[in-house]
């Protein structure tokens, strides 16, 4: 038994390269384009796992809490985890500023390449502070004699802030990718990888003031 | 600034040997690399099986040359209770994570994806290649555990803390074997996020013109649906690993207790706890499971809507019950635990989404068998393979009801119960899955037909082997013979050695059956009559171009989809019962 029924195709203006034609029902799913940009949708996908990732982490430390009856010590947090924050949101501010730069000259407002360029580099420094700025935070930890063995909350402290700092590292390279693709002579770079850059820049962001709420209130 | 079409092929035809055999970013080439190494990897794990069940008929006999795979683990010829444990464990990860994820999802789903939806490759084919090589990396680092010192680990595939994490005093093959199964899996992980983000990406936005979500076919869908199961799923086994890892060669204790005191020496370290490895483990462990069957039941509905030349009852109900299946899966992993001393008020809330769970299960098998009702099947080595698939996952999954209740999982749990239960409806059902993909999508793959007549032949010794082997365990583990022992000696198990004598006769006989299979594939690759371009007149898209497909896939042509994609049993103006899914012709009802 058939699941549809459709008229004779009749050749209309809609055809294609492969010489297909609407059909005669004007079924117009045949018309459909349902393509879209690959890397908008890979961004998001990729957070959705990294969000898991760290889902996984965070009941982990509750768990790990929840069965400690003696090694769970809480951690003089390092002072410099809250001047990273603010570095990294700052760089989250530069990245959207670089991204309506861009906009602006798509659009043909401008033809200045040189301001968003100067916003793109300026968050990649900023990002290198960030990992910079996390580095010396895991030395003042090994300065108190806490090490990745010393204590549950000193494990869970170097893990969570390691392996974001390890996408950090991913969200670096993807900026390294933008800039190099914007600063030719012929311009290379698709709207959305620079979308997609951001979305995953603003998404590390976002997640590093996650971890450092989940750090303060309880490691 | 630019903005690509979609539809645009990222690379150009390989024009080296490395770029078209190895490194290859072609979605086809690197289906056929999934293949190779899942049949590689479920010879070792049957040959693994094979040592394990002529060791446990004679306990104490030789096993000739098995000293040549550990001089430690079988001196003499003769394996010890450790290296039976070692086996296990090598057996079930190679199986489940390189065997039944790998051939039905990563494989065929690699392969037919992006042909099926109108794609001419995935979405990041980079990164495609990137998840091979990566599998098999953690291929490489599973397989080496056979070749360190104290051999592979014997945690079992599941890797149970403490066992697996506090390192060699606890026995043999948990010192650097531990630690390669451990990399493995977390290196396995890895690729197989990069490959569930492909298949979403290619799903979403690559999709021919016309291709609607609800006139993909059906496999499509369930390598969709398993690619979401898989993101969330292997996210969480991911930091799992990470931090058993940690456990093992840091220090740390996020899995070990305190006061451990294993071969009279306390472990150096506490707090810890075993409990949150099985609970991460099993989040990952349960969906694992759908993983691994969803894209064989895909497979299945698609071959025998072809053999039945009609569609399905209802397509739709068919796609939901698997979204409802993959949505499901993620309630029910406590299930596993029932007797890791939970609240019985907590077993009550997995038992009920597991008894909910088998509702579309039951759905989707209703269907199946209702629309093979009245149809004139064309019986087709695949056809026959789905038809056991269908026998399979039933006399699997039936048991599955009884494991869902605690009262009954209690007892039955550390029986060879539940080593029946997953065989068949895990194991056994996706491998038939796989098998009728096989067999119905070779033509396509090579360009050459498979022996049809070897094929039913290796059908039959598959299907009544497979019932020999795994219906016994049933009856083994309601007599109250327990699993992972590597000896029978008790007196109350004496009585069932006769069975395990006639299971382990089943095992060798299936398992040679299946070197016809072998043979099948290798002589059919070569010598195989040369398949026209849609041999079973099938409507879906990777049936309309040639056997095998361009590089390409649509030879620099984008197709159009105009149908659903099952119209079968209808008058086409070609006079053929069928309309292909990219034909603008007119469909009448026959």
């Amino acid at each position: 038994m058939a699941t549809t029924t459709h008229n004779p195709a009749t050749g209309s203006p809609g055809g294609n390269s492969t010489g297909g034609n609407v059909p005669g029902d004007m079924d117009l799913r045949a018309l459909l384009d349902p393509s879209g940009e690959p890397s908008r949708t890979g961004v998001w996908v990729a957070l959705a796992a990294i969000t898991m990732m760290f889902v996984a982490f965070t009941s982990a430390l509750f768990v790990r809490e929840g069965s400690s009856s003696t090694d769970w010590h809480h951690l003089a947090i390092p002072k410099i985890l809250f001047l990273n924050s603010l570095v990294l949101v700052a760089s989250s501010l530069t990245l959207e500023l670089a991204r309506r730069h861009v906009a602006a000259f798509a659009r043909g407002l401008t033809d200045d390449v040189a301001g968003p360029l100067r916003w793109l580099y300026g968050t990649l420094a900023l990002g290198i502070l960030f990992v910079a700025g996390q580095y010396q935070a895991w030395l003042g930890l090994r300065a108190q004699g806490l090490f990745l063995a010393s204590n549950p909350n000193s494990s869970f402290f170097y893990v969570l802030t390691g392996v974001h700092v390890v996408h950090v590292l991913g969200g670096l390279g993807g900026l390294l990718y933008v800039i190099n693709q914007l600063d030719r002579p012929v311009l290379a770079l698709r709207r959305s990888t620079l979308d997609s850059t951001s979305y995953y820049w603003h998404f590390m962001a976002g997640l590093w003031i996650y971890l450092l709420f989940i750090i303060w209130i309880k490691l | 600034m630019a903005e690509a079409s979609a539809h645009v092929v990222q690379h150009g035809p390989p024009t080296t040997f490395l770029r078209k055999y190895v490194f290859s970013v072609d979605h086809k080439v690197i289906g056929k690399q999934y293949y190779g190494l899942a049949l590689v990897a479920v010879f070792v794990g049957m040959f693994l099986s094979w040592l394990m069940r002529l060791h446990l008929i004679n306990p104490n006999g030789k096993i000739w040359g098995l000293h040549y795979l550990s001089a430690v683990g079988a001196p003499g010829d003769v394996m010890t209770p450790e290296y039976y444990l070692s086996l296990l464990t090598m057996h079930g990860t190679l199986m489940v994570f390189f065997v039944l994820t790998n051939a039905p999802f990563a494989a065929f789903g690699n392969y037919f994806l992006p042909i099926q939806i109108g794609a001419e490759d995935m979405a990041f084919p980079r990164f495609n290649m990137m998840s091979f090589w990566t599998t098999f990396l953690a291929f490489c680092f599973l397989i080496s555990a056979f070749f360190v010192p104290d051999g592979p680990p014997i945690s079992g595939w599941t890797a149970y803390a403490p066992l697996s994490a506090v390192g060699s005093d606890a026995g043999p093959g948990l010192g650097m074997g531990q630690t390669l199964w451990g990399l493995s899996i977390f290196t396995f992980c890895i690729g197989s996020l990069l490959g569930a983000l492909n298949f979403i990406a290619t799903t979403l936005d690559l999709r021919a013109k016309g291709m609607t979500l609800s006139r993909m076919p059906i496999p499509s869908w369930a390598w969709f649906i398993t690619s979401c199961i898989a993101l969330l799923a292997f996210a969480v086994l991911l930091p799992a690993c990470l931090l058993l890892i940690l456990d093992r060669v840091a220090g740390t204790s996020f899995f070990i207790p305190a006061g451990l005191v294993i071969s009279d020496k306390l472990q150096p370290h506490a707090g810890g706890s075993p409990l949150l490895w099985q609970h991460l483990f099993w989040f990952f462990g349960h969906p694992e499971v759908y993983i691994a069957i969803l894209p064989s039941m895909g497979i299945v509905s698609h071959i025998l809507i072809n053999s039945m030349r009609k569609p399905l009852l209802s397509h739709k109900v068919v796609i939901n019950c698997m979204i409802a299946i993959g949505f499901l899966s993620y309630m029910v992993w406590g299930h596993h635990m029932f007797v890791s001393g939970m609240n019985p008020y907590s077993s009550l809330e997995f038992t009920f989404p597991t008894l909910v769970i088998t509702i579309p299960a039951t759905i989707l098998t209703l269907i199946w068998l209702a629309s093979l009702y009245g149809a004139k099947l064309r019986i087709t080595t695949a056809s026959l393979f789905a038809l056991g698939f269908i026998s399979m996952f039933v006399s699997g999954g039936v048991s599955g009801l009884f494991l869902a209740q605690p009262s009954i999982d209690i007892y039955l749990h550390a029986t060879y119960f539940v080593v029946g239960h997953f065989h068949m409806v895990m194991g056994v059902a996706s491998l038939f899955g796989v098998f009728a993909g096989t067999y119905f999508w070779f033509p396509k793959m090579t360009g050459h037909m498979m022996s049809e007549t070897l094929g039913k032949i290796h059908f039959w010794i598959t299907f009544v082997g497979a019932y020999c082997i795994f219906m016994p365990f049933h009856y083994l583990g309601l007599a109250g013979n327990v699993r992972r022992y590597s000896a029978f000696t008790d007196d109350f198990l004496l009585p069932l050695i006769p069975v395990h004598k006639f299971i382990t006769y089943a095992a060798i006989l299936t398992g040679l059956g299946q070197m016809i299979f072998l043979y099948n594939l290798i002589s059919s690759r070569f010598k195989g009559a040369p398949a026209p371009e849609n041999p079973w007149d099938c409507t879906s898209l990777e049936w309309s171009v040639p056997s095998p497909p361009p590089w390409d896939n649509f030879g620099g042509k984008h197709p159009v989809v105009y149908h659903d994609p099952y119209q079968y049993n209808v008058k086409g103006e070609s006079g053929r019962d069928f309309v292909m899914q990219t034909s603008s012709e007119r469909v009448a009802e026959a």
